[in-house]
């Protein structure tokens, strides 16, 4: 454990040089909030509420206008994300094929709702409007990999081999 | 440029450039309905009830946000704009609760009018409703979100006039709603809590906490009357309910603030009817104070001032006048000390404030003031702020800064040694050593002299001695300035430029550079800063003392000063002496008195032996409050005249019951030197009186008659012995709309 939290700490202030680095290069550029906030987020996967007032304490733009900026765009996360993201497609034909039932599977399996993340930060659930590959239905993708032609059962073997990974 | 012509419903008229159609419309007296509206705000053109039809447009126009063109013919009353409207209306009431049995702004609410004027009372559009949003946990503001009709005001005026970006629009589309980051309280942003945004909502989303359930807008009595804070006199509407303020608003069209409150004014009111208020007369015996009346407390007082004057003379005595005070009221606490008294010993809390300013202006100038008027910093291309935390302390001066630099682009230098908020706002923020000002000022003429950046005309036509000044500036190297006070030679640099050239430069100053032992040469060189680069007698220019109290200018210009009566007639002068003894009746005392620090310093040796507090608390204004102490108890009798049980009452022998700014009429003078009137909204509180009619009982006590029917009656005396207030008269203040 103990070497784990060190590791942590280093990557956290590796993770505040970067932001440093990225509001260095757009200082004094007007109009950069958009970019500032995707490149902070490819660093931290979200954008962590300390991360939004560095940013307002340097680029001296509100905490308020930040903030309704970061929940204007979904792109933008605010909660910090699971190692393994769980994307449900209910696209046209998903839903027809049951994606509904996939969804209440893994939220019972996981026991998280709809756009949330494990308390064990394993997994976060999303749903997305469609991810391209109809003939599959339904479909998850979990992180890069495409499932198809699942079943709540199917979907929750699926999930064990994830946390056994982890194990 | 020349004036546009415009028609409106047949109406014809001219307008100047730059109108909008709105403004045209309310010229001739035609209504168009607003919501995103605030005259305060640039025009945003989102609600679309403004709507009209423009000939040759493609569509209806927003009337807000439209300029006029040469040539404009608008109607405002057409069938269609009427249908455009109410469709308008429909949607705002389909996700809106019509709960305006309860609401607050019941009667002052623009949807309601627009619903009522259209007979709407359910929408045609039925859908998805947000639910009930009350947000209970903000200090001072009430925030309904269900309510809200998403019009901006309160986002743009946090932004535009407030520059406090407490809130903002989040998230999007049916989810979008007015708040804060994270959906945080109020008090955990950068809320100032002025309660600007509740003063432009037009519906009832944003509600003043402390007039929750004591009446809606309709039911109360409106008085105007001049905000009892700082030295800005803003102007404030009493709503009054029987004997209780229950809001407090400002009229758009009036006064220095136009509309805009601070935080202070806005909800700093309860004091006035609260029950720790002093409402009857008090006598200490055995050291407990027990009630009186009027006549047992005043003929006392007589008694004992008389006894001190005949065994001691009446140098033993002394007065502490009051800035919070009416003009009025200085004008006779001076007089009663002088005339019914005899002595000069009075004075008030400007010695410990501004002193400094009124001797450095005095010597500099002529007159100790400002020297431009508080509209006039919208001309300013550069303003100086030195040992100011105006957006805190003159919040709407403060806001009138910030307006000059964010929209009309001047630059901001701020002398400081703290993060005040100005600095966020600055071009430059030279934090400075505390107490090496002088060296800073001198500094930035030393760079402005050897770079030619001064006036050379205007030294040559106004000014004496730039020789000498010249002489002292040659030390103050950019390089040594640095080493005194801690700033670099480049900001140095930058800063003299940005003053000496901008074309207009302003300089603001306050208590942070005048409250220091150096206080008058401090102020001497800011002086000489603006002289030597003809930066005084413009619009935009200026030498501009914030004054703190609502009426430090009033008490110093009333004459509630040692050294000279009002107007500032010198005391002991021939020609001054001979005016004041033939209006007033009487002998007058021929040498200067002494001052507040002096007079308890004096009390504490034993040498003054009585003396009488008006609306002052030198236990916690005055300096080594351990001394005050001392010379409080020293004192053979001591009479405080004030609203409350104060730190300094509690030493009294006899505590006299005053009246609050609610309950009196009289005029104050605010810090650019204007004149306003008080009116009375309220009756007085319990047996207290008004301080003018207090002083008048206790100097006919005395055995020298005052008999005043009115505070009117007591201005027409002032004009007569007063040149700088000789034609100001309650009529021509109201005229004048103050």
């Amino acid at each position: 454990m103990t070497e784990n939290n060190c590791s942590c700490e280093e990557n956290n202030s590796k993770n505040e040089q970067l932001t440093m680095d990225i509001l260095a290069k757009y200082s004094g550029k007007k109009g950069s909030l958009m970019p500032i906030l995707q490149e902070v987020q490819t660093i931290f996967g979200y954008l962590p509420q300390t991360i939004l007032k560095k940013i307002s304490a340097e680029t001296k733009m509100p905490m308020s206008r930040i903030y309704g900026v970061a929940t204007f765009y979904s792109q933008f996360r605010l909660q910090p994300v699971g190692k393994n993201i769980i994307r449900v497609c209910h696209g046209t034909a998903c839903h027809v094929a049951g994606s509904e039932n996939i969804t209440l599977a893994l939220e019972s399996k996981l026991d998280v709702e709809d756009g949330q993340t494990t308390a064990d930060n394993q997994f976060t659930l999303e749903s997305v409007a469609c991810l391209g590959c109809c003939s599959l239905a339904p479909v998850v993708m979990v992180n890069k990999h495409t499932y198809g032609s699942l079943t709540p059962d199917k979907t929750k073997k699926l999930i064990k081999k994830y946390e056994q990974k982890e194990n | 440029m020349s004036q546009l012509n415009i028609t409106i419903n047949e109406n014809k008229l001219t307008v100047s450039p730059g109108s909008t159609i709105l403004d045209a419309a309310k010229a001739v007296g035609v209504h168009i309905p607003t919501l995103c509206h605030d005259p305060r705000l640039k025009p945003y053109g989102a609600c679309r009830v403004c709507l009209v039809e423009v000939e040759g447009a493609r569509a209806p126009m927003p009337a807000c946000a439209t300029k006029v063109t040469d040539g404009m013919v608008v109607s405002t009353d057409t069938e269609k704009i009427h249908r455009l409207r109410k469709t308008v209306v429909e949607l705002l009431i389909s996700d809106h609760p019509l709960e305006c049995v309860t609401c607050e702004q019941c009667g002052d609410c623009g949807l309601q009018d627009l619903a009522y004027r259209y007979g709407l009372n359910k929408s045609r559009y039925i859908g998805e409703r947000h639910p009930l949003r009350e947000q209970g946990d903000d200090p001072f503001i009430q925030r309904n979100l269900d309510k809200c009709i998403l019009c901006g005001r309160c986002v743009r005026i946090c932004d535009e006039v407030e520059s406090a970006f407490a809130i903002d629009f989040t998230y999007r589309g049916f989810q979008v709603q007015v708040g804060t980051d994270y959906g945080t309280s109020l008090k955990n942003t950068s809320c100032e809590f002025c309660g600007q945004c509740i003063s432009s909502c037009p519906v009832g989303a944003l509600i003043e906490k402390p007039r929750l359930n004591k009446g809606r807008t309709w039911e109360t009595k409106k008085t105007l009357t001049i905000c009892p804070y700082c030295g800005t006199g803003c102007t404030l509407e009493l709503q009054t309910i029987g004997d209780k303020i229950v809001n407090v608003a400002a009229p758009l069209d009036k006064g220095v603030n136009r509309g805009n409150l601070c935080v202070k004014g806005r909800f700093g009111y309860q004091f006035v009817n609260s029950n720790d208020r002093l409402k009857t007369p008090l006598i200490k015996k055995n050291g407990k104070f027990v009630e009186a009346t009027w006549s047992e407390a005043i003929s006392l007082i007589a008694k004992k001032f008389n006894g001190i004057k005949s065994a001691h003379g009446a140098d033993a005595l002394a007065g502490f006048s009051s800035a919070k005070c009416t003009n009025e009221e200085n004008y006779l606490f001076q007089k009663f000390m002088r005339a019914a008294v005899g002595t000069n010993n009075v004075d008030h809390c400007a010695r410990l404030c501004h002193a400094s300013t009124v001797a450095g202006l005095a010597r500099a100038f002529g007159s100790g003031a400002m020297t431009n008027s508080i509209d006039d910093f919208a001309k300013a291309k550069a303003i100086l702020v030195i040992g100011s935390n105006t957006t805190e302390a003159h919040p709407i001066i403060g806001i009138n800064i910030l307006q000059a630099v964010r929209n009309n682009g001047a630059k901001l230098i701020v002398i400081d040694p703290r993060k005040i908020k100005l600095t966020q706002f600055a071009d430059i923020w030279m934090a400075q050593r505390p107490g090496s000002d002088v060296a800073v000022i001198n500094g930035i003429m030393n760079i402005i002299l050897k770079e030619g950046w001064y006036d050379q005309k205007f030294i040559e036509e106004r000014t004496e001695d730039f020789d000498e000044l010249k002489k002292i500036l040659d030390a103050y190297t950019p390089e040594k300035v640095a080493e005194i006070s801690g700033v670099s030679p480049e900001d140095l640099r930058r800063a003299a430029d940005i003053y000496a050239n901008s074309g207009a430069s302003s300089i603001v100053f306050s208590m942070g550079i005048t409250q220091h032992s150096t206080g008058t040469d401090n102020v001497l060189s800011l002086a000489n800063l603006a002289m030597m680069t003809g930066n005084v007698g413009r619009e935009g220019t200026g030498v501009n003392p914030l004054r703190g109290q609502n009426n430090v200018q009033g008490a110093c210009d009333m004459g509630s000063l040692p050294n000279v009566c009002c107007g500032y007639q010198k005391v002991g002068d021939d020609g001054v002496q001979a005016k004041f003894q033939a209006a007033w009746g009487v002998e007058l005392p021929k040498t200067p008195g002494l001052t507040v620090v002096e007079i308890l310093n004096s009390a504490a040796k034993g040498g003054v032996k009585g003396l009488y507090v008006m609306g002052e608390n030198p236990m916690l204004s005055d300096p080594d409050s351990q001394h005050v102490e001392e010379a409080l108890e020293k004192l053979e009798f001591l009479v405080v005249q004030d609203i409350f049980m104060t730190e300094t009452a509690v030493f009294a022998d006899v505590i006299l019951p005053g009246l609050t700014f609610a309950e009196r009429d009289g005029t104050f003078t605010n810090t650019e030197r204007r004149v306003q009137r008080i009116r009375r909204a309220i009756n007085p509180m319990g047996n207290a009186r008004e301080d003018w009619r207090i002083i008048s009982d206790v100097a006919t006590a005395m055995g020298y008659p005052m008999h005043y029917e009115s505070a009117d009656e007591i201005l027409a005396e002032i004009n007569s012995v007063t040149p700088s207030y000789a034609c100001i008269t309650t009529a021509r203040i109201s005229d004048s709309g103050f």
